[in-house]
């Protein structure tokens, strides 16, 4: 088994819904993410899954100096940033991009598939 | 247009009706060695990567199978199989390579595992190691050049200078390329195995495309260099007569066999003096009847299947053109009828542009251009090539001179440039 990072990528600048139009597409992409959600742990996929808050909320730190030098914002100043992520068990990477369709669809965002190395 | 000088071509076209070529008897020098060694190159790769797991791993100890060919076949003389000795050798030294190396306990033990006599398991709708490996080679996750170098190199035999010099990038960036699709395999898990019957089709046109590529390369090369290359359709030849072989009941893997050979069987024809010949002009007693024979039993035997596809169509127009005993004898209203079924899956303008040139030989070249004009291709040196050709027909000569100098301009085929640059000349003198 392999361990998968299903990144969700969306626009940095969000609206009053989001990266969604309306309060209904934001309630019915959350309702549809929930689903998925619920579905990965009956299938034995599960490991762990959140939502991020907005790239304006980041902090870099850079520790590798003497003193820590802490700085508002984001690492990459980009348009569009990861807004959550799924960490899944899978036996391989077909079954991953498979979970990652599912999921894209459910949250109305791409999805990145990137193999884990290793988990601690 | 012979074939250009290569130490080692890998396969002509080949006439067998055997979806595998068979081995010749092999002599014991190295350059013959070598030669077997690649004919085998995707056989015993694939197996080991089927036992192993591990591409890398794969080709390091089908690389010293070979040198133990090499000193040891003129000596003892070449085994009666030389495939399955070099399966089997390469085999031993992937065992051999896994204990020199200990890190790779867990892979030892799968290889032991193998020794047990045990069954490797099989998934997926057909078992076949080359298959596994092609679809591998050919996943959605890979870059389309990724997919074309991967297959040359892993199922073709090719060298990674080899697949550089046929797609004229240099050797480094090729290199990297094919180590980084391997890496991506590794890491990633891409599964070594031919795709559920759900998802057969879908997988199955990304193999078909790749394959395709590898031939349109090799029929028509995009660089400056031979304007023909003969290794390249050969082997996309040789790779989709295994693919057909191993699923005669996909219509579509039997319709790309059946274009390519059809293809191929004018390409005697097609160059002359380092000059293109258009299909109109071409001398059809160059052609190559056989091959021609064979691949019309191909496109008979897939539309009775009446699954029609892309590489179907396609293959049918080129079966209507290799039908007919002249140009003037072809049956137009057959090729247009052909096209129109191909626009109705494919509502390309490429698809759209080749249409029109087939209906300037039934209504005539206004109406043609008319179509063509439309067309967004302005990129195209096909598009410019067949505006020129109509605007020459129409006897709009300085119209054509320009179309003409604007195809020139698009393409770097040298037999391509020289044909527009003959047609240009007569217009202009």
């Amino acid at each position: 088994m392999t361990h998968y990072l299903l990144s969700v990528h969306g626009p940095t600048e969000m609206g009053e819904y989001g990266n969604y139009g309306s309060k209904e597409e934001m309630e019915a992409a959350f309702a549809a993410t929930g689903v998925f959600n619920d579905t990965l742990r009956e299938r034995g996929y599960w490991v762990f899954a959140g939502g991020l808050e907005s790239a304006s909320t980041a902090t870099v730190v850079d520790g590798r100096g003497g003193a820590p030098v802490m700085t508002d914002g984001p690492y990459l100043e980009t348009k569009e940033v990861i807004g959550g992520f799924w960490v899944i068990e899978a036996p391989d990477l077909d079954v991953a991009l498979k979970l990652a369709a599912e999921g894209s669809k459910a949250c109305g965002g791409k999805v990145e598939v990137r193999p884990f190395q290793g988990l601690a | 247009m012979r074939r250009q000088g290569r130490s080692a071509p890998i396969s002509g076209p080949c006439l067998s009706p055997q979806p595998v070529p068979q081995p010749r008897p092999v002599q014991n020098d190295t350059s013959a060695i070598e030669r077997v060694f690649r004919e085998q190159y995707g056989r015993v790769i694939a197996s080991l990567v089927r036992r192993f797991g591990d591409i890398d791993l794969a080709e390091e100890a089908a690389g010293e199978a070979l040198l133990t060919a090499i000193q040891r076949w003129p000596e003892q003389g070449a085994p009666p199989n030389p495939g399955g000795w070099l399966t089997t050798t390469a085999g031993n030294r992937a065992v051999d390579i896994i204990r020199r190396e200990r890190r790779r306990e867990a892979k030892h033990q799968a290889a032991n595992m193998i020794y047990d006599d045990t069954a490797a398991p099989t998934v997926g709708a057909v078992e076949d190691d080359r298959l596994r490996l092609l679809f591998t080679c050919c996943h959605p996750a890979l870059s389309p050049e990724a997919r074309v170098a991967l297959t040359l190199r892993l199922l073709g035999g090719l060298t990674v200078p080899e697949i550089a010099q046929a797609f004229l990038v240099p050797e480094t960036t090729m290199g990297q390329r094919i180590t980084r699709a391997k890496k991506k395999i590794a890491a990633a898990r891409v599964p070594y195995r031919v795709p559920e019957t759900a998802d057969l089709p879908e997988r199955l046109g990304g193999v078909l495309a790749a394959l395709f590529l590898i031939f349109n390369e090799g029929y028509l090369s995009t660089g400056g260099g031979a304007p023909i290359r003969a290794e390249l359709t050969g082997e996309a030849i040789r790779l989709a007569r295994i693919l057909h072989g191993i699923l005669p009941g996909e219509p579509e893997a039997t319709g790309l066999l059946a274009l390519m050979m059809l293809i191929e069987a004018r390409r005697e024809a097609r160059v002359v003096d380092e000059r293109l010949v258009p299909l109109h002009d071409q001398n059809r007693a160059d052609w190559d009847h056989e091959l021609i024979a064979a691949g019309h039993d191909l496109v008979r035997g897939c539309l009775a299947i009446n699954r029609p596809g892309r590489y179907q169509i396609l293959a049918a127009i080129n079966a209507v053109h290799t039908d007919a005993p002249s140009s003037a004898e072809t049956d137009w209203p057959q090729i247009v009828a052909l096209y129109d079924q191909l626009a109705a899956l494919d509502p390309s303008p490429i698809v759209a542009l080749n249409r029109a040139v087939a209906l300037a030989e039934l209504d005539g070249p206004t109406v043609a251009l008319a179509v063509i004009d439309r067309l967004p291709l302005g990129q195209y040196h096909a598009w410019h090539a067949a505006r020129a050709d109509l605007l020459r027909r129409l006897r709009r000569d300085a119209e054509a001179v320009e179309s003409y100098n604007a195809a020139i301009a698009a393409t770097a085929n040298s037999a391509e440039r020289a044909y527009l640059a003959a047609r240009r000349d007569e217009l202009t003198e």
